[in-house]
């Protein structure tokens, strides 16, 4: 069972006993020191390792991760992908390896981080409205146990006008398109106002105009000096969207800047003998002009804003 | 009725069932552990009689704390068989129901054969027996019911937020897992309550078929609850009276379809939701279409015709989509009636108006066509399937942002003339209502 | 043939049919996820019987069999219904379906039946203990206890059907959609197997009552899949295992006065508890020991890894920053690499032995596992 495709509950590994993110002294006066935004490491993940049962999903993972840039992981299915995203959030408990974000472990900078779950881990049936779940990203700043004010529904309100999808803060959330319930989740993240952004297939399942429109968002992020991390699904969009690229597949192939290190050799070794029908469409893709691809994303279907 | 204390009680205990019922059971529900509530109830038996064991009063306090405490142990149990091994969520809650059970039952057979065992009234929490609660039983239901309901109001954000999106949750910071257990602990309270009342056989109906039936009415999750906790208690009442005014008519089974009836009704009836009104709409969107395609046919034949003027016999009609004639007849009428269609006897014929109506629905069909063909590269003959669907759905906002785009062509990708926008309407692109 | 077997015979071969038939046609819902269906056959069986008992005024089998099996179909079909309806997820359909009937038949049990004979609580935990008395009897002759027959038989049909369609229910359980491509029908499969539950549901009735039914339906499956990958072997444990419940259920209700089916219930309910503990390859102490295991010889390449790669002797306090670890745990994993002789602790620090250098390449590429398929 693959689980990157499990769902949101994924059952942490069993703990020996002993915290792995448990990190020396000596680095933690350091890092309570250094806490600004102006720090240039968003991201720091050492040996990380994490098991499903008896099966590693993720094997001695080490990365360190740039901030103010747009960063991709991409790998196969099953490559630890989401993995590594609910690692760094605490959902899953490594069994060994640690985890920083802005050089503090994960519980220091909660408020610093925005998460984009995967569509699917959710019951969009849920009787709940767009509105009421970008507030839900709110509930950091509300406090527990306390009610929204109505400075908290104009923020939500912002935030989904943000999206482009203010006049749908009243519907029924399963009454929304795919690419609808991409932005809501997107406004929700917006909302947390983070400095680091964790998307789990944000582009997966959506139509070409909101694919669009999450990108401009993304570079917005990237202009105000944000970070994002967004695993991502399609190898033909990495180069043109993403600044850095990490290559996975259980264990790191590559991490880097996406010129050097998007490369078919690194691509290989990531997918292995799977790659050879998507390198040879990738190529037939790569040969035709860039501008092909705008004119077909120009003509909309009939009807399409 | 005269308001005995009985029948207060009866009442009482009831409602108060209904409603906390309602309230948890929407949130059993909507994270789909209504099965789970199942399981949790029979396995309250072996913790009431363990009560009963342990401490020999018939004060209910004893007998609801061991429900609690085995209700607790049985979902400890599933979540722990689970989590730890291969075996899945639905074998695990069949075990702790059924084995939990035998237990109870094991100890509820033993408890009769005691001396005083015959006395215990162990035996009501099986099916039911609302006429037999105190004064003691309802106090008691109720101090329990009001400490869930404001666990719930206070917490009601954050069970939402667990409820729709646990990993989310966790990530602000949430104790995701000791507050499933709160709500866990919640249900098993819900479940207690209703004890007395229904019996643990049923009780899963009240929690579920109540929420069910209040989710058909509103898309909001305090309407839900508030919607689910006014029908429990309604087929809670109306389940308990019946059985106090009805011989040998348990209280459990009366309100178990008293609250199904409700669901049923719901089901059917619910505004927009509702089956009835659902199958009504697919009805008239059908027929819509069986209208326009038949002057699609008209205006097919004529054109093959070279004109429009002919009568086309019903016989012909009938075999371009292999209709009856009543099928026929029936599209027809409201044509007629409405001026598009002249009939002389079995054969009919566009009118004016209806030839216009007609090219309108052509015109859609061809547009899509050429759209296929061009931009998406389809092969000729694979599109006429597609848009004899489309050529319905297409608002007109749509058809004229597809004229625009397609540089208003005149020809379709069969060579067959695409028929000019009616006179009057401007081509400008504009919004449509497709969703993105 | 009671003469042969005396009543606690009698009652054991009952038992003993019983279970083995519940675990035939259990296997198989435990497999496919629906033993909660199971659960709603079970209970919505009864205003099948309760309908069928008034209609022919008696409580021989052939019209029991029949309004049961009539009703599990119903269930199923309602269950199916609803879910498709898109307006209830499957666990509430089934959690608003069977209370429905189940509640009808008490109904009808309790007004139109409570004095002749059906006893509502019987209903819930049957009576076998009075199967040697209730004789089959054609004529003058009697053939014996009837429940011998009825459970007899129920076994007989499972057998047949598990033997005659093995592949298929094998083929549908597992990968339905090969199944369908093979040209098999799922659906068939399906409702085949719902049938068979619905009579396997109903003949055990009255011998051990609707819920602990489902004890037998799911207990011994679950317990047997805890024990074994292989359906064949499966099967035979799980039939294995309900029987020795049955039996062993029975001897603890004649220790402590008490519900035959409720003991065979709890029996079968601690054997399950058993597995789940002790189960050398499902196990929870199997499990904890092989994730200690894994933690341990991760963590132990780590480390061998780390020192093969460093220029000169690492001191601990170096290792256990850079993996974050407790001294507690760092001193087990030197413990096990220099009791194995593939570390050496000296003033200067830690550092590789040849034989340690060796054991790296060794486990190097064993253990840089290849990516999962």
């Amino acid at each position: 069972m693959s689980p990157d495709t499990a769902t949101a509950t994924l059952p942490p590994a069993i703990d020996d006993g002993e915290a792995a993110e448990r990190e020396p002294a000596a680095a933690e006066a350091a890092a309570t020191a250094d806490a600004t935004a102006g720090a240039a490491v968003a991201l720091e993940v050492h040996d990380l390792t994490v098991a499903y049962r008896t099966q590693p999903v993720l094997w001695d993972v080490d990365l360190e991760l740039p901030a103010g840039q747009l960063i991709a992981i991409v790998g196969p299915n099953g490559a630890g992908k989401s993995t590594l995203l609910k690692a760094v959030l605490g959902l899953v408990k490594p069994i060994t390896g640690w985890v920083k974000v802005f050089d503090a472990p994960y519980r220091r900078r909660r408020s610093w981080v925005g998460y984009v779950p995967q569509r699917e881990s959710v019951d969009w049936d849920f009787p709940t409205s767009a509105l009421d779940v970008v507030t839900m990203g709110l509930y950091g700043r509300i406090g527990w146990l306390r009610r929204p004010r109505r400075a908290h529904r104009e923020t939500a309100l912002a935030c989904l006008e943000q999206v482009g999808i203010r006049e749908l803060a009243g519907r029924q959330i399963s009454q929304l398109s795919g690419g609808q319930q991409q932005r809501v989740f997107l406004a929700r993240a917006l909302a947390q106002d983070a400095r680091l952004y964790l998307m789990d297939e944000p582009f997966a399942g959506v139509d070409a105009t909101t694919e669009r429109a999450i990108l401009t968002l993304l570079k917005e992020l990237r202009a105000r000096g944000r970070t994002v991390i967004a695993v991502h699904h399609d190898l033909q969009t990495v180069a043109e969207y993403f600044d850095h690229v990490v290559l996975l597949n259980m264990r790191l192939v590559a991490s880097g800047p996406v010129e050097t290190t998007f490369t078919p050799e690194n691509l290989q070794r990531t997918y292995g003998g799977r790659l050879t029908v998507l390198t040879q469409a990738a190529e037939a893709l790569l040969r035709r002009p860039s501008v092909d691809r705008d004119e077909a994303a120009s003509v909309r279907p009939p009807g399409a804003p | 009725m005269e308001l005995t204390f009985t029948v207060r009680h009866v009442l009482a205990g009831a409602a108060l069932l209904g409603v906390v019922g309602g309230v948890l059971g929407s949130f059993a529900l909507l994270r789909r552990q209504s099965l789970l509530g199942d399981a949790l109830a029979h396995a309250a038996l072996p913790g009431v009689c363990l009560g009963y064991l342990l401490t020999g009063a018939k004060t209910p306090l004893p007998l609801f704390a061991g429900a609690l405490v085995a209700g607790l142990v049985g979902a400890f149990f599933i979540l722990a068989t689970v989590r730890w091994s291969r075996v899945k969520e639905d074998s695990a809650i069949g075990i702790v129901l059924s084995v939990f059970f035998g237990i109870g039952i094991v100890l509820l057979t033993h408890i009769q054969k005691l001396p005083a065992g015959n006395q215990s009234g162990l035996d009501k929490y099986l099916f039911g027996q609302a006429a037999t609660l105190l004064a003691d039983d309802v106090r008691l239901m109720a101090w329990l019911s009001a400490a869930v309901l404001a666990a719930v109001v206070l917490g009601y954000k954050e069970l939402k937020l667990l409820s729709f999106d646990r990993a989310f949750a966790a990530s602000l910071g949430m104790p995701v897992r000791a507050a499933e257990v709160g709500l866990t602990l919640l249900l098993v309270v819900a479940v207690v309550v209703g004890l007395r009342t229904v019996g643990v056989v049923l009780i899963v109906a009240t929690l579920i078929t109540p929420a069910a039936a209040a989710r058909q009415w509103t898309d909001r999750l305090g309407w839900m609850m508030a919607l689910a906790a006014a029908i429990g208690a309604a087929s809670g009442i109306a389940g308990a009276l019946a059985s106090a005014t009805v011989p040998r008519l348990p209280t459990g089974p009366a309100i178990v379809l008293a609250a199904s009836a409700v669901l049923v009704v719901s089901l059917l009836f619910a505004p927009r939701r509702g089956m009835v009104w659902a199958k009504l709409r697919e009805r008239r969107v059908a027929a819509r279409i069986r209208r326009e395609n038949l002057l699609k046919d008209l205006y097919r034949l004529g054109e093959s015709a070279g004109g429009w003027g002919g009568f086309a016999p019903a016989p012909l009609l009938m075999g371009v989509r292999g209709q009856t004639a009543l099928e026929l007849s029936r599209s027809a009428r409201p044509l007629v009636q409405r001026g598009l269609l002249e009939r002389a006897g079995d054969a009919l014929r566009l009118t004016a108006r209806g030839s216009d109506e007609a090219a309108r629905v052509v015109r859609k069909h061809r547009l899509w066509e050429l759209y296929l063909t061009r931009r998406l590269e389809l092969a000729r003959d694979h599109v006429h399937r597609d848009a004899e669907a489309m050529e319905h759905a297409l608002t007109d906002a749509a058809v004229a942002d597809l004229e625009h785009q397609l540089g208003y062509p005149t020809v379709d990708p069969h060579g067959r003339p695409i028929p000019p926008p009616p006179a009057g309407r401007t081509a400008t692109a504009a919004g449509g209502e497709a969703r993105t | 043939m009671s003469a042969l077997l005396g009543p606690t015979g009698v009652v054991l071969l009952v038992g003993s049919l019983v279970a083995a038939s519940c675990a035939l046609v259990g296997s198989f819902l435990v497999l496919r996820k629906m033993a909660l269906m199971g659960d709603a056959i079970s209970h919505a069986v009864l205003p099948g019987i309760a309908i069928a008992f008034l209609l022919s005024g008696s409580r021989s089998p052939l019209p029991m069999v029949l309004g049961a099996g009539a009703l599990g179909v119903l269930t199923v079909v309602l269950v199916e219904l609803s879910h498709r309806s898109g307006r209830l997820k499957k666990d509430a359909s089934i959690g608003v379906v069977f209370p429905a009937l189940f509640a009808v038949g008490v109904i009808l049990i309790s007004r139109y039946a409570a004095q002749v004979d059906l006893d509502l609580d019987c209903v819930l935990y049957g009576e076998i203990a009075y199967a040697p008395w209730d004789l089959l009897l054609i004529g003058d002759r009697s053939l014996g206890p009837k429940a011998l027959w009825v459970t007899g038989g129920a076994l007989v049909a499972n057998l047949l059907l598990v033997g005659l369609a093995y592949k298929e229910l094998k083929v549908t359980t597992f990968d339905p959609e090969l199944a369908a491509a093979l040209g098999f029908s799922p659906v068939l499969m399906h409702y085949l197997l719902m049938s068979a539950v619905s009579v396997t549901v109903v003949t055990s009735f009255e011998s051990v009552g609707a819920i602990l039914v489902v004890a037998m339906l799911v207990v011994p499956p679950a317990t047997a899949y805890l024990l074994t990958d292989r359906l064949s072997r499966l099967l035979a444990l799980a039939v294995a295992i309900g029987i020795a419940s049955a039996v062993g259920g029975y001897w603890l209700a004649r220790w402590w006065d008490a519900s035959i089916a409720g003991a065979m219930a709890t029996v079968a309910g601690a054997l399950f508890t058993l597995a789940l503990l002790l189960s050398p390859r499902h196990g929870l102490l199997a499990r904890a020991l092989t994730h200690r295991r894994l933690g341990g010889r991760l963590a132990d390449q780590l480390v061998l890894l780390h020192l093969g790669s460093a220029a000169s002797a690492q001191a601990p306090a170096t290792l256990r920053r850079r993996f974050g670890w407790s001294a507690a745990r760092l001193a087990r994993v030197l413990r096990r690499l220099e009791s194995a002789g593939w570390v050496d602790r000296s003033a200067a620090g830690l550092a590789l032995t040849p034989a340690g250098a060796g054991a790296l390449e060794r486990t190097g590429s064993r253990q840089l596992a290849h990516p999962p398929t």
